[in-house]
């Protein structure tokens, strides 16, 4: 079993949305020409991330799963609502966004201003969605596991993000071959990104570790007792 | 655009260009860097990349013409959570179909083809296109846009498949590659490039695509 920290770190480096799915990657090339723009919508891709991948993994177990009805009344234990699970995740993330939006207007203002127009934009940002369907495809088994993976997820984004914008400033002061400017290059520095991310599948997780740790483990425990003996 | 005439002819000049320039000039991946986020997970191989297309081609279609006949009707303040529902309802029938005659291929497309909700193409068109045109544009026009992205999501794949496993929508084109029975090029010491299949190579190849677009159609040229 994968521990809660393993599905963190995996989530923010090996697992990474951007580099290795590609998710968000729409407003990840539109709002990536300066790293102020780009840290206010990484922050909001985090917090969106966080808020809507926990309410729907409670919408997968306690609505839409085979039998997850039962709570309700016996009769209801047969139903297998899945085949809405599109059009009810993709609704939590609108109306979250909206709510979200809301209440950073009331309660932060000046976080509003910062974030203000990138929070309508999450709706569509793949990345979202795509949190909640990886989150349904895996079956985290519990809901801690589930925000780690969000917030594992938003900071890969956010890291990403920044990254990107950092170097498209610094591009712009290299001579790019014109017909590559803008867009061409920007594709083959985030692939070459990805590349270099690609280095965190050494990481080793959960059982692999386990398993190399077991006998030291057993030793070092030997060595604890004798120490308590004495 | 809704000055247009009932007795225009099907095909017209104007709407031809519907169909015709988002497959070049204003192709909606290379140019208008929109649906890219499921577009380049699925270019492994060619079989996934024409089932995606087909898909998106549907969705945004269908999605057009609803929108469009539904455009009056719509509040302006709340179309986007209309337009999602919409598109939403199409894919899940997308996703029902896939997974009762292709469940391979469902399995393997796994979450993106619940992504093409977002996918920032068929939300673009929907937004800039079916909420101020009438039905048989608005098809036209998602029927180049779902053409143009299928284009692009090919020319990756075939590149990606013939290059990262040495075949094309399943079969083999450069021989058997299987250590200690090789035959036709592998027999020459030709290796598949392990690199094409993995995710960044995607992103390599557009570039790449955009590169020689963009030098053939100097217009197109960015400014920084």
């Amino acid at each position: 079993m994968e521990s809660t920290l393993d599905i963190f770190v995996k989530a923010i480096f090996s697992e990474n949305m951007i580099f290795a799915y590609f998710l968000g990657m729409c407003s990840y090339l539109a709002v990536s020409k300066t790293v102020k723009t780009a840290v206010g919508l990484g922050a909001a891709v985090i917090f969106v991330l966080t808020v809507t991948v926990p309410v729907n993994y409670l919408l997968e177990n306690y609505v839409l799963n085979e039998g997850a009805l039962a709570w309700i009344s016996e009769d209801y234990a047969t139903l297998d609502l899945g085949f809405l699970s599109f059009i009810m995740f993709i609704a939590v993330v609108a109306s979250m966004v909206q709510l979200v939006e809301m209440l950073v207007e009331k309660f932060a203002p000046a976080l509003y201003g910062a974030l203000g127009i990138f929070l309508p934009l999450i709706a569509v940002n793949c990345s979202i969605l795509g949190g909640a369907l990886f989150m349904q495809e895996r079956q985290y088994s519990t809901i801690i596991d589930a925000t780690a993976f969000s917030l594992g997820s938003g900071i890969g984004w956010f890291v990403a993000i920044v990254a990107i914008a950092a170097i498209r400033e610094k591009l712009r002061y290299s001579n790019v071959p014109g017909p590559l400017r803008g867009l061409g290059i920007t594709f083959i520095v985030t692939g070459l990104m990805g590349i270099a991310f690609m280095s965190f599948m050494g990481i080793k997780y959960g059982e692999e570790v386990a398993e190399d740790d077991a006998k030291t483990e057993v030793t070092t425990a030997k060595t604890d007792k004798e120490l308590e003996n004495r | 655009m809704s000055t247009e005439k009932g007795s225009e002819p099907l095909f017209s000049k104007k709407n031809k260009k519907l169909i015709t320039d988002p497959l070049t000039d204003n192709n909606p991946v290379t140019i208008q860097v929109l649906g890219i986020c499921s577009a380049l997970a699925i270019t492994v191989q060619v079989n996934q990349a024409i089932v995606m297309s087909l898909s998106v081609l549907f969705v945004i279609i269908m999605g057009n013409l609803i929108v469009s006949l539904l455009r009056n009707m719509i509040p302006s303040r709340i179309r986007i959570i209309v337009q999602l529902l919409v598109v939403a309802s199409l894919v899940i029938i997308v996703d029902q179909v896939l997974a009762a005659f292709l469940p391979d291929l469902s399995a393997k497309l796994s979450v993106f083809v619940g992504l093409i909700i977002t996918n920032c193409i068929i939300m673009g068109r929907l937004e800039a296109f079916a909420m101020g045109n009438k039905p048989w544009p608005s098809i036209l026009d998602g029927l180049g846009n779902g053409l143009g992205y299928g284009a692009i999501l090919i020319i990756v794949a075939v590149f990606r498949e013939l290059f990262g496993s040495g075949t094309l929508m399943g079969y083999s084109i450069f021989g058997n590659s299987l250590p200690g029975e090789e035959s036709g090029l592998y027999t020459l010491g030709y290796q598949n490039n392990n690199l094409m299949i993995l995710p960044p190579m995607a992103l390599i190849i557009t570039g790449i695509i955009i590169w020689v677009q963009r030098t053939r159609n100097k217009a197109l040229i960015e400014e920084h």
